[in-house]
């Protein structure tokens, strides 16, 4: 029973990492239709930015926290300028390749800045130690990187559901030249939406460093992870990217605890065998 | 633009650019290169064969992305199906003999081929891309994991094919295997010039460019991509049976996501939907590697992503498509 | 004459909303029919309904006494009912040629066939070079279809249903789109459709309409409203109610 809990409340923080780093990805995949493989990159980048406040300027847990989000962010606007914009209406082959481009790019560069070791972020006194729910207790920074997920879903949830931003990102996504046509000025709202996007991804990098290391090649190995994501819970969708990841969180932990030698191997089968079953993802709109 | 043009009335049209000369300058040119690179780099055969090894999997992907228009980041799959099965076939059942090592590679593509065609023409779009991301993981993992027939990470070893034809054996400096792999180059060559001009071809050009009108004249779109998949896998499983003659060991990384990625650079980069801008793109991002790799892997990374966004920005039709293009405006003035 | 083409009472539902109701009718070889009616009347409903990419909730639809229930879209096609597209939809960069020898290699069931070309196919060159004179086409016959005049193409995306010697042609809207200068040539290939050939139009334009068809059906919120002479459906009650009265009036009909 104790292990059982265990290893629920591990997919569930594996889940919820995985959701908070893919939420952003989802929504811009669902507004702009780019296929972004360098989402990823933007979550490494904004690991390595922590690391690099918390440990080389000593900053605190949250200084660095905003600071890396904001300095993601800061990085991210102008390729969205730049490069992304170029790429909304083309082709997915030439989305790819530009993307994959970029996140090469950023390895390489990730690489020559900081180095080929793992990075670590240290956690703050009140992260470190194991918490005591009553019934049993768990380790902090899971049960932080939990909460978090709860609260950027909600917080996503407000934000699209109940702010005229919101209103406007929907209407873009719905139908983009109509909303135009209205008045709304998709431009601007694909520019907001990518830097949410990206700055999602950083928080997701920063509070899910434990379980996702970050090291240079972190932008590859997940790669497929966060696109799993999105295929799996259907581009757009608040609610099929958090079901996605409580899925693929509790499948991947799962074969990990009962069969470690073939983890990965049932993960993917896992991840085609959903795929091929629901080729639009499981809330994903027709 | 002119007037004619609007209207589409007549102007002089050149009868159709179809004749096999073209073909046979297109064969000699490879064939002389091959010459060049075999005086050029002496020394370094090995890199040689494996550039003609890779140009089969980026020729193979051309089939399924540049003709049919499958976005793929999975296509390692059929090349490291066609290394293991012909590396397997002589570490674990004495099939040393180089022809029926490659007949071996074929086969074990070309059923990979079918395997992975299967899976991935389920998805569209984003779907699609994962797919094949994941099968090619999947492989990978088995691979992995199957040290037994596979040697997992140490890479399959015992492979010594016997002497090509019974005269040729497989020297340390690798002539042998450089000759066979030009051959089979030439010969794979040869045959999808004539594959890209049949009906088949023609077919699989139009589900490119607009799927539902194939479907609407009443042709099986699926059913096509699926034989064209499995023509793909055929070609690179001579590839990777290639490499596992002249490397005599198969490793991990003939079915890594980081060899789909690279062919699929390496198409781009040379130019989608051309035989010849395979090759092109296939030679000179592997020439380049090797240069600059040799100084610093991860500088290595950062200029193959410049230049991917490069192509991408400013000559998406690649080197050869970009080359064609230059050329025929310069000869319309 | 036998009928090539019968639908009966084809229905079809969308939650509570009927978009086709029990609509039948039957063709012979060498009809000129045309289907028309105002937007929202379900004729894009009834070719999908035809064509199989969608089902009908009841309803039967036949081609040459062969009931097509069932039946893919694609082995309808293979039988002979063939559809012709309103935006056009063909291959961007393939020649006009290259369209119909593709076709014709097609109809031939040749297509999976890995060597040879057309080019040294007689029979297929032959065939497509007849096409291409037929309907004006030869002197963009080897320019890519990108390249090509609108009006051109919409003269290719007939050629290209007929190269696959079809029972029974839907076209769909053939002249949408083509400027009034080229309408001339749109007419004559219409004239020149093969005479035992069954043809039903979907068209909006009613001048077209007027000058091809020898039939008309008038579907209006998913039924029938009209079935008849060209002529008897502008005087027709229902029909000027449904449809025609903006246009009848401005031509200052009866």
């Amino acid at each position: 029973m104790q292990s059982v809990l265990s290893v629920a409340v591990d997919a569930l923080a594996y889940g919820m990492v995985l959701f908070v780093i893919s939420i952003g990805l989802s929504l811009t995949m669902g507004l702009m239709r780019v296929v972004n493989l360098a989402h990823g990159a933007f979550a490494m980048v904004g690991g390595y930015l922590a690391s690099y406040a918390m440990r080389d300027l000593g900053l605190g847990y949250v200084v660095g926290l905003v600071l890396a989000v904001a300095g993601t962010v800061v990085i991210a606007a102008p390729i969205e300028r730049l490069l992304y914009r170029r790429i909304y209406n083309a082709p997915e082959l030439i989305q790819v390749l530009m993307t994959i481009g970029i996140t090469f790019c950023v390895i390489g560069i990730a690489n020559y800045a900081f180095g080929p070791t793992l990075k670590t972020i240290p956690l703050p006194g009140l992260l470190t130690g194991p918490v005591d729910l009553g019934f049993r207790s768990i380790a902090a920074h899971k049960l932080f990187a939990i909460l978090c997920g709860f609260a950027v879903a909600a917080a996503l949830w407000y934000l699209v559901e109940r702010t005229s931003f919101g209103v406007k990102l929907r209407a873009s996504v719905d139908n983009t030249p109509m909303a135009a046509a209205l008045g709304v000025r998709t431009k601007s709202v694909y520019a907001a939406s990518f830097a949410v996007s990206a700055g999602l991804a950083a928080f997701g990098g920063v509070v899910g460093a434990e379980l996702l290391p970050i090291e240079p090649y972190y932008a590859l190995r997940y790669m497929v992870t966060f696109l799993v994501v999105v295929a799996v819970g259907g581009a757009g969708s608040i609610g099929g990217a958090l079901l996605a990841c409580l899925v693929l969180g509790a499948v991947d932990t799962a074969g990990r605890y009962l069969m470690p030698d073939y983890g990965e191997f049932f993960f993917y089968l896992a991840v085609i065998l959903i795929v091929c079953a629901f080729p639009r993802g499981l809330l994903g709109r027709a | 633009m002119n007037a004619d043009h609007l209207t589409g009335a007549a102007r002089p049209v050149a009868r159709p650019r179809f004749s096999a000369s073209a073909d046979w300058i297109g064969l000699a040119a490879v064939l002389a290169a091959a010459g060049a690179g075999y005086l050029l780099f002496p020394d370094n055969l090995a890199l040689l064969t494996r550039i003609v090894g890779i140009i089969m999997l980026v020729l193979s992907l051309d089939l399924v992305t540049g003709f049919c228009g499958v976005a793929t980041l999975g296509h390692a799959a059929l090349f490291g199906a066609g290394a293991y099965a012909a590396g397997i076939g002589a570490a674990h059942f004495g099939i040393s003999d180089p022809v029926a090592m490659i007949a071996a590679g074929s086969a074990g593509g070309a059923l990979a081929g079918l395997l992975s065609g299967f899976v991935i023409l389920r998805g569209h779009g984003l779907g699609q891309l994962v797919l094949s991301i994941a099968i090619v993981n999947l492989f990978h993992e088995a691979a992995n994991k199957a040290t037994g027939w596979t040697g997992g990470s140490d890479g399959l070893t015992d492979i010594a094919p016997t002497p090509l034809f019974s005269v040729f054996a497989f020297d340390l400096w690798g002539h042998t295997a450089y000759a066979l792999g030009v051959a089979l180059l030439l010969i794979v060559l040869f045959l999808l010039q004539r594959l890209a001009r049949s009906p088949f071809g023609m077919l699989c050009r139009g589900i490119r460019q607009d799927p539902i009108r194939v479907a609407a004249m009443g042709a099986p779109v699926r059913k096509t991509l699926l034989a064209m998949y499995v023509v793909s896998g055929l070609v690179a499983g001579v590839g990777g049976g290639l490499n596992a003659i002249s490397t005599q060991v198969v490793g991990l990384d003939s079915v890594s996501f980081t060899l789909s990625a690279s062919a699929l650079v390496m198409l781009v980069l040379g130019g989608t939907g051309s035989l010849y801008g395979a090759i092109v793109g296939t030679v000179v991002f592997m020439l380049f590697e090797d240069f600059v790799s040799a100084a610093n892997p991860f500088h290595w990374l950062t200029i193959v992503g410049a230049l991917l966004v490069l192509v991408v920005l400013f000559a998406p039709r690649g080197i050869f498509g970009t080359s064609v293009r230059l050329l025929e405006r310069s000869r319309r003035r | 004459m036998t009928p090539v083409f019968e639908v009966e009472r084809l229905t079809r539902s969308f939650g509570g909303l009927a978009v086709t109701q029990a609509v039948s009718l039957t063709m012979a070889p060498g009809d000129r029919v045309a289907l028309i009616g105002p937007n929202g009347a379900g004729k894009t409903t009834f070719v999908n309904l035809v064509t199989g990419h969608l089902k009908p909730n009841s309803g039967i639809v036949r081609l040459a006494g062969e009931e097509l229930g069932g039946m893919s879209p694609m082995q309808r096609v293979r039988r002979g009912l063939v559809r012709s597209f309103q935006v056009t939809r063909l291959f961007p960069e393939m020649t006009p040629r290259e369209h119909l020898a593709l076709a014709i290699l097609q109809r031939q069931g040749r297509t999976g066939r890995m060597f040879g070309t057309f080019w040294t196919m007689p029979d297929v060159l032959k065939e497509s070079g007849a096409l291409l004179a037929t309907l004006g086409l030869e002197s963009a016959a080897d320019l890519k279809v990108a390249e090509i005049a609108y009006g051109q193409q919409r003269l290719l995306e007939i050629a290209f249903a007929l190269a696959l010697r079809p029972k029974v042609l839907l076209l769909d809207e053939p002249a949408a789109g083509v400027p009034q200068s080229e309408t001339p040539r749109i007419d004559a290939a219409l004239a020149g459709l093969p005479a035992d050939l069954a043809v039903l139009m979907i068209e909006h334009d009613m001048d077209l309409v007027f000058r091809f068809a020898r039939r008309v059906i008038v579907l209006a919120a998913g039924r029938i409203i009209f079935d008849g002479a060209p002529g008897d459906a502008a005087k027709d009650r229902r029909v000027r109610e449904a449809y025609l009265g903006s246009y009848a009036d401005d031509r200052g009909a009866p």
